[in-house]
């Protein structure tokens, strides 16, 4: 055993040395396979880290939202409805839910007014996200006013700020109390914007969406497994884009890659054949460059990947943000939980080490098993 | 120092470093684990259904809630165009031209 990992030191010594004649192309190669890795792992890494944590949060959003449409546009679902809803078996809960858009023109951003639930608000008051706290330069106590669509200037006092860690999900929040929605965009009472339903048997919620349906045949019922489903496609879209994108410089590494393992240079044709009239066997040449292939590609794939991990969870994947996220006047501050995926990442390490060590043995394979005096003469 | 003896430490620092992002990872989960139960809990208070990623525009605030539409409703600048918005921001010339317009115009909805 000692005898051959003693064996093994002397071929990675002379492996060494023979990378150490061609450095600069060696290192260009590591450099550039370093940099390979980095790109891919941050792209998984963020895209995967982003689908978990949007799908966990929103695993608690409702059950089905029902909207109801005109001309297939969305209206307001008038009085009598939420009373219709309540006669069908297996809804729990009904509540008319009361939010817009406000077009904000001194900032040119959307916000998102909103009536909470179960959160008390007083008449005059607002409780804003912290990305418009951050943006209007709002504090507890600060008054804000927003022209209406009719034109006439409504005046809040800021109660309260929803908490930065919950940014990702509240960035652009305004909530005020019901009268003064209603008063602002003129909706009148008994009118909701949608309905969310809460419905007790969650194997039911499919038998509940068809029976909205037939008792309400304008409406467009809204399952949360649907709203889990467009984010899961929106970033594997996103994800899929940039990797589309990257695919030509992926390209690029492979002939690269492939040139500097398969074409042997005359120098390197040279020294096998030097190495076996000397008394190298076939298997030692082979074993030599497979400890070359493993360095390079290993070495390239750990610093190339923990790279990319710090990129992503320690300085928020700036180099990739604006593509993986998308851009807005008015955007979220968060910070990712890592959540990485064991598959993605040894899906990485099969097409990035693997491929290479194996690269690299062909050719030598088909030198080291000619005779030393045709290699060394061609 | 026998060069194999350099490269074994290169590549057991690279594969030490490959390891620790496992355990910063698994740190980090627990760290910002609070955070998420937060953004949870008032996901479920308000009825949330869209995280605030795309706010341009009222189509891409809510994907989920979308009109069934199509996008340049506000004007240019005022959206993620999606998808050629999520490879490249507007030209700053063009945001600069309608900001100007942006305060001539009425609100647009």
């Amino acid at each position: 055993m000692n005898s051959w990992i003693e064996k093994q030191r002397h071929l990675i010594d002379f492996t060494l040395a023979s990378l150490a004649r061609r450095k600069t192309k060696n290192l260009g190669l590591f450099v550039i396979y370093t940099l390979l890795v980095f790109v891919l792992a941050s792209v998984a890494l963020y895209t995967h880290a982003l689908r978990f944590e949007a799908q966990k949060v929103l695993a608690g959003s409702p059950e089905i939202v029902l909207q109801r449409l005109v001309a297939g546009r969305h209206d307001l679902i008038p009085p009598g409805y939420l009373e219709k809803i309540g006669r069908i078996r297996g809804v729990q809960k009904i509540e008319g839910r009361l939010w817009g858009y406000y077009y904000d023109s001194v900032v040119k951003a959307n916000y998102t007014f909103m009536v909470p639930r179960d959160m008390k608000i007083e008449r005059g008051e607002i409780v804003v996200g912290p990305a418009l706290e951050r943006s209007r330069g709002l504090a507890a106590g600060n008054g804000i006013s927003f022209r209406a669509y009719t034109g006439e200037l409504h005046t809040f006092i800021v109660a309260d700020v929803l908490p930065e860690a919950s940014e990702l999900m509240s960035a652009d929040l305004v909530l005020m109390h019901e009268d003064d929605f209603r008063a602002f965009f003129k909706i009148p009472p008994g009118h909701y914007n949608d309905i969310a339903l809460s419905v007790a048997n969650p194997q039911e919620v499919r038998n509940v969406a068809i029976k909205l349906l037939t008792t309400l045949p304008d409406s467009r019922p809204i399952l949360r497994d649907e709203v889990l489903r467009t984010y899961a496609s929106i970033f594997d879209w996103r994800e899929g884009l940039l990797l589309a994108l990257l695919s030509a410089a992926i390209l690029a590494f492979g002939i690269f890659a492939w040139e500097k393992a398969a074409g042997l240079s005359a120098e390197e044709r040279r020294e096998i054949g030097i190495l076996k009239a000397i008394g190298w066997e076939t298997g030692d040449v082979i074993k030599m460059k497979f400890w070359e292939g493993l360095l390079i590609s290993l070495t390239a794939f750990f610093t190339g990947y923990t790279a990319a991990y710090a990129h992503v969870f320690h300085l928020g994947a700036s180099l990739f943000e604006p593509v993986l996220k998308g851009w807005a006047v008015l955007y979220p501050r968060f910070s990712l939980p890592p959540h990485i995926d064991g598959l993605q990442i040894a899906t990485l390490f099969f097409f990035t080490v693997v491929p290479y060590t194996a690269a690299v043995l062909v050719p030598i394979w088909r030198a080291a098993t000619t005779d030393p005096d045709t290699v060394m003469r061609s | 120092m026998r060069p194999a003896h350099f490269a074994f430490l290169v590549l057991a620092l690279a594969g030490g470093a490959f390891a620790l992002t496992f355990v910063d990872a698994a740190h980090l989960r627990d760290a910002r684990a609070q955070e998420s139960a937060v953004t949870a809990r008032l996901v479920k208070r308000l009825g949330l259904t869209d995280p605030v990623l795309f706010t341009e525009a009222r189509y891409t605030r809510h994907p989920t809630q979308a009109d069934l539409q199509s996008a340049f409703q506000d004007h240019p600048v005022a959206f993620e165009h999606f998808p050629s918005g999520s490879l490249i921001p507007p030209p700053a010339g063009i945001l600069a031209a309608y900001e100007q317009l942006d305060r001539k115009t009425a609100p647009s909805d």
